[in-house]
């Protein structure tokens, strides 16, 4: 521990106190207090790499990384000539202030400019410690400084360097810290304790002779500060000292052992050090301390030549890496616990035979062994030690042990049937992704996390009836009820489910999840509706420990009251924030529409008008069009691909995935496992009524048929020339006299994706059968983009010179847009239902429309076509009521109807 | 001088501080015109809701409130300031108003406190200028999906709460109050500013620091501990420190404890009247408050004691006769700093 009571009891005393969300206290007893500096751009390339990049994600994990490697303070420095050191400085604070595993610990805000350094202190809640100042530029700048550091309530480091230069010896770093203690205790009325010196450490060894005494006067330096300076600190950046040995780390470890070893004996409290660069000062060897002690505390004139000399011989001692099976011979409880580790499932069930001979029950080998290899597991997640893939291969292995064990454990109940109140429950989570949505990657991820720390999960699959739900959640008694979607009516699902379980007197917890769901609509919409907790979850490595503390008896009521608190307030913040944001009538909103240059345009008329069907599209044309990175979003691994198949922190874990998944891939195009369809067509059309967009098809008998696509348009108040646009302003309006053209498709991956997850299934392998699903998605997305190429470059041709490579595709730099019903665009999934109508899409190839138009086959895209190369991708944002009726009206259906379905664009105001 | 009186007195004996503002306006159950009075008739947006604003519009009220306190037993009243920083005022377009709001609510209190100081003088009576957290957190993200983003900036707190501080000052308080700290990089800029105050005009004024515990896990709502707040604002020489609002008595009990083991400042707590009960209302009576708070009193862990949400004369009067018997938790190092001066 850091402070013992008696010291910070003791009035007396002055301990350096610093905080983050947790105080820092060090006194006289306290440990060297070691200064994470890999959050540095002057001393990490890969930081300044990432500062450089604006991958502001991966920098926190470099944080994240040395306070869980014991960092007791973190050192942040953005000086460097190319990044905007004072942005990149506010910008890392502020993401830090948001993780709590970083910020607890105390910041040190680094930099030679003082702008810098003041908008650190802007930012940081609590006591930092500013490096550095110093007499450099004169007593009154260091006045100044000292002044403002104290207001803004942060501890110093003051360099040993004045007007003159750098203190490089003795006498001069006595000279220099006297003056400035005396200076900022009696001038500044600075907290002495508040002091920390760096009396600058310098190399040693480097051949020249004024460099002998280097090291020997800093720690004498420093005894004199601790002697003669009450309460202050003293600090410095280690590896200089071994600087001249670059290269070997044998020898430079040891220096840096054998340096701190004497300078905290000095009195040093407080360092820069790279802990692997540290050797164990007692595991030195003899001989080589001798040298090193020599040279440090300068003993022998021909100090350096020997250790020079010696350093030759203990070069290049470095260890390899063997790949070895020596963990085959470990006790039975160490390989069952590594197999779930590391996801290995070749020898498992060979093991969980052994356990099983040498168990009473077989019961007692799922409750000892694989539950103590199990909690190392949750432990090594919890902690951020494992990642989510690694986790889901855990539960691979988990699983199959299990089936291996249950004929056994069957068979043994029927021996024995146990007494009735031993029959230990385990908690019951019933899990459902809601009526009339297909989606379940992120809900089997989450039940797969759940199912691995010990919960009994009740999967209830996809499309799920609120009054299944509710009947099961009865019969089964369950403990907890988790709903998870991906499309918007799926919010209005989970609303009614709420309140569907507190008309029948529910108690239990209710989680909510999926991608569309939120924080803000839990709060707002679901919260209110359910007495008894309401958790919005989304991500896997979350449910673990909100389902503990719902379900913990000791503290779900705390739990409970906390999240109704939190949600209650963030209700209140989220209805009252905004509220003065403007509005048009739709009249108004119309009169603003985007007014594209009619006179002069000529509409590309399609190589080929009608519709089109494409059966059974070869997969292999589609592999260069997939987008990896939402793929790696799926599995909780955040990154762009490839960049991520090297990042520091996950890069092990995503190339893992990545061949797991290229296998997956083989194997679906090798076997034909998935089969791909299209049906797409390009129509005569003209914008009518302003929101209108008027086709005209024709069938192969040459009749002709009308279809209107009913589009939503931007009602918030814009500033001065910008418009309100509706995807209808992208085609020319029909009074222009213009013949315009626009398009529908749909596409799927998805037939056979459910067979083949299901075989998976069947073989307790969850991983795989989620993996399928994720690549049917990325393959769905895939051949939208192919096809859109296909349509721009060909069946209507107007971008027919196009080159574009994969990348650029994902970045949409292509000419015209396709925008998705249920998108950003055109929320209102509604419209579906035309395109069913125009293209005939289930006939055409199967793919349905679920009651909340939720496509099935779920790998399934649809959407539109627009070519004018002014079209582009915007968000409809919030609309009003007037909007809503009178959408209602064109499309001749209830305003409630329209109401229900546009229900999350509606503005609440 | 009335400051050093404050220093001198709190070693005597343990000071009463006021109870709730906004539960007892509540009883004059004012309307919208009511609020409005006669300068604002015509004002643009709705300002129910606005108790600061009553300041203006019905000062009479605000100065029976103040006077049920002291006659109560209070040493010290709280001006009707909570949201008088143009940050929170911002809400009804009151920016422009907030010298007024500040400088008349610190005349008002101090002409109640001056004529109970004049009857009783052996129980002189103070005026603490509360500040307020603001509605917008210099260290949090409202927005969850972009947690480097903040509402409001160091500076732009900074400069609100320095108009409040002057006008506070101006308008005769005897001690400021940054208090309800759910943001301690907030409270850090209220102090700033009043640093800034104090050198500008060579002026000092004492200041308490009271702090919000948001639940049981002893953390601010920004996730300091108890600890951890107390040092990251013990940078300057306060007249106390401590807690209030969101917990009850009992619940606050533990992080008095830490603070008051920790720090050479008097300490301070005014809890709610209890937890909020399911209609979010709070239904501790004055007898079982005054009970938990009889656990600070054995254990000499406070100098300043009140009531927060929820909290009535009723409380207060309970407090006042227990605290009377029994001695405040020692102050040596204000004892020093008298011999000092």
């Amino acid at each position: 521990m850091i402070n013992t009571p008696e010291a910070t009891d003791n009035i007396e005393f002055r301990p350096l106190k610093l905080s983050g969300l947790e105080p820092l206290i060090i006194t006289p007893e306290s440990n060297f207090v070691n200064v994470g500096e890999r959050t540095n751009v002057a001393g990490s390339r890969k930081f300044l790499r990432l500062i450089n990049e604006d991958k502001f994600d991966e920098a926190l994990a470099i944080a994240r990384e040395q306070v869980d490697n014991g960092a007791q303070i973190i050192d942040v420095n953005m000086d460097d000539g190319l990044i905007d050191g004072k942005k990149a400085m506010v910008t890392f604070l502020n993401l830090i202030a948001a993780e709590p595993d970083i910020s607890r610990v105390p910041i040190m805000i680094d930099s030679s400019k003082w702008d810098i350094i003041e908008a650190g202190l802007q930012v940081v809640q609590g006591k930092c410690v500013v490096n550095s100042i110093s007499l450099k530029e004169g007593e009154s700048e260091f006045i100044a400084h000292a002044k403002k550091i104290k207001r803004y309530g942060a501890a110093v480091v003051v360099m040993a360097f004045d007007e003159v230069g750098q203190a490089d010896n003795y006498d001069r770093r006595l000279e220099i810290t006297k003056r400035s203690y005396d200076i900022l205790v009696n001038k500044v009325n600075f907290p002495p304790e508040d002091i920390i010196f760096d009396l600058n450490i310098f190399p040693v060894a480097t051949g020249m002779d004024e460099h002998k005494l280097n090291a020997i006067d800093f720690i004498e330096a420093t005894r004199w500060v601790k002697n003669n300076l009450p309460y202050a600190s003293v600090s410095g950046g280690v590896s200089n000292v071994s600087f001249s040995f670059r290269g070997n780390d044998t020898v430079r470890e040891a220096m840096h052992s054998v340096f701190l070893y004497h300078a905290i004996k000095a009195g040093m409290n407080i360092g820069i050090v790279n802990p692997s660069m540290l050797e164990i000062y007692d595991d030195i060897p003899k001989e080589l301390l001798t040298h090193v002690e020599d040279v440090i505390l300068n003993r022998r004139d021909d100090a350096t030549e020997r250790l020079l000399d010696f350093a030759e011989s203990v070069k290049g001692t470095s260890k390899e890496k063997v790949v070895d099976l020596a963990w085959r011979e470990e006790p039975l409880q160490n390989r069952i616990t590594r197999a779930l580790v590391k996801g290995i499932d070749a020898y498992i069930l060979e093991d969980i035979e052994e356990a099983r001979l040498a168990s009473e029950k077989p019961l007692h080998v799922i409750e000892g062994h694989l539950m103590t290899g199990m909690n190392v597991v949750g432990d090594l997640f919890g902690s951020g030690k494992m990642f989510l893939p690694q986790v889901v291969k855990s539960a691979r292995v988990m699983k199959k042990a299990v089936a291996y064990l249950l004929p056994y454990i069957e068979e043994e109940k029927l021996k024995n049937p146990p007494p009735a109140d031993e029959k230990a429950k385990s908690n019951l989570v019933l899990m459902a992704t809601v009526k009339g949505d297909v989606h379940d990657i992120g809900k089997n991820i989450v039940s797969v996390v759940l199912a691995c720390n010990n919960y009994e999960i009740i999967d209830m699959g996809v499309m799920v009836p609120p009054e299944k739900i509710i009947a099961t959640a009865k019969e089964r008694n369950v403990d907890i009820i988790g709903l998870s979607g991906l499309i918007t009516p799926s919010l209005d699902e989970m609303v009614f489910l709420a309140k569907e379980m507190k008309r029948q007197n529910f108690t239990v917890p209710l989680l909510i999840g999926g991608a569309t769901t939120s924080k803000a609509h839990t709060a707002v919409k679901i919260d209110p509706e359910y007495p008894e907790a309401v958790v919005h979850v989304n991500d896997a490595s979350r449910a673990v420990t909100v389902v503990g503390d719902l379900l913990n008896p000791e503290s779900r009521l705390k739990y409970k009251s906390d999240i109704k608190e939190d949600y209650a307030l963030f209700r209140t913040r989220f209805l009252t924030r905004g509220k003065k944001r403007d509005f048009l009538s739709i009249e108004q909103a119309r009169a603003n529409k985007w007014k594209l240059n009619w006179e002069n345009f000529e509409a590309y008329t399609p190589n080929e008008l009608g519709i089109q069907v494409v059966e059974e599209f070869d997969l292999n044309k589609l592999v260069d069009y997939i987008d990896w990175s939402p793929f790696f979003r799926s599995w909780d691994l955040h990154g762009k691909y490839p960049e991520i198949l090297d990042d520091e922190v996950v890069g092990a874990q995503a190339q893992e995935l990545f061949a797991d998944a290229k296998k997956i891939l083989e194997k679906i195009l090798s076997e034909k496992l998935l089969t791909a369809k299209a049906v797409f067509g390009l129509f005569k059309a003209n914008t009518v009524n302003d929101d209108d967009i008027e086709i005209v098809t024709s069938n192969l008998s040459g009749e002709q048929h009308e279809f209107i696509f009913r589009t939503l348009r931007q009602q918030s108040k814009k500033a001065s020339g910008k418009p309100n646009i509706a995807l209808s302003d992208f085609i020319a309006p029909k009074e222009t006299g213009k013949q315009d053209y626009m398009g529908c498709f749909c596409v799927t991956a998805g037939f056979g994706t459910q067979e083949l997850a299901a075989k998976y299934e069947a073989e307790h392998d969850d991983y795989n059968s989620i993996m399928v699903k994720a690549l049917a998605d990325r393959f769905a997305e895939a051949f939208a983009e192919y096809l859109h190429k296909e349509v721009r470059t060909k069946h209507w041709g107007y971008a027919s010179e196009e080159a574009l490579s994969n990348a650029e595709l994902i970045k949409e730099q292509y000419k015209g847009i396709r925008p998705a019903p249920g998108y950003p665009a055109c929320p209102d999934h509604l419209e579906k239902l035309t395109i069913w109508d125009v293209l005939d899409v289930h006939k055409n190839i199967g793919v349905e429309l679920t009651e909340s138009l939720a496509m099935w086959p779920a790998a399934s895209v649809s959407g539109y076509y627009f070519a004018n190369p002014e079209a582009r991708y915007f968000g409809l944002g919030k609309i009003k009521m007037d909007q809503v009726k009178d959408f209602a009206e064109r499309k001749n259906i209830e305003v409630r109807m329209a109401e229900k379905w546009l229900n999350p664009n509606i503005s609440d105001d | 001088m009335s400051q050093n009186k404050l220093y001198t007195v709190l070693q005597e004996r343990i000071l009463v501080l006021d109870g709730a503002m906004g539960t007892m306006l509540q009883r004059y159950k004012f309307s919208e015109e009511d609020f409005r009075g006669e300068r604002f008739k015509d004002w643009e947006s709705p300002v129910q809701g606005n108790n600061d604003l009553l300041t203006l519009t019905q000062p009479e009220a605000i100065a029976a409130v103040h006077a049920k306190y002291f006659e109560a037993g209070a040493d010290i009243v709280e001006t009707n300031t909570f949201s008088g920083t143009t940050i929170a005022m911002a809400d009804y377009g009151m920016e422009s108003l907030v010298y007024d709001l500040n400088y008349e609510s610190a005349k008002i209190a101090k002409s109640v406190a001056d004529k109970f100081t004049a009857s009783e003088p052996h129980k002189p009576r103070f005026v603490a200028g509360a500040m307020g957290p603001t509605n917008k957190t210099a260290s949090m993200s409202p927005d969850v999906n972009d947690p480097g983003y903040r509402a409001i900036s160091f500076d732009e707190l900074r400069i609100a709460y320095k108009q409040q501080a002057e006008a506070l000052v101006d308008g005769g308080v005897d001690i400021l109050l940054v208090e309800t700290i759910f943001d301690t990089l907030n409270a850090k800029a209220a102090l700033f500013a009043i640093e800034e105050l104090k050198e500008e005009r060579d002026i000092e004024i004492p200041v308490m620091v009271s702090g919000t515990i948001t639940d049981a896990s002893g953390r601010t709502l920004s996730g300091q501990t108890a600890e951890a707040f107390l040092i990251s604002i013990g940078h300057m020489p306060l007249l106390s420190v401590g807690f209030n609002c969101a917990l009850g008595a009992e619940q606050l009990t533990p992080y008095l404890e830490i603070v008051s083991g920790k720090s050479d400042f008097a300490i301070s707590a005014y809890p709610n009247a209890g937890l909020p009960n399911a209609f979010g209302e709070y239904d501790e009576t004055a007898e079982e408050m005054a009970s938990q708070i009889k656990t600070y009193l054995d254990k000499q862990l406070v100098n300043i004691v009140g009531g927060c949400c929820g909290t009535t004369p009723e409380h207060i009067r309970a407090i006042a006769n227990l605290v009377k018997d029994y001695k405040p938790r020692p102050l040596p190092a204000f004892a020093k700093r008298e011999a000092a001066l």
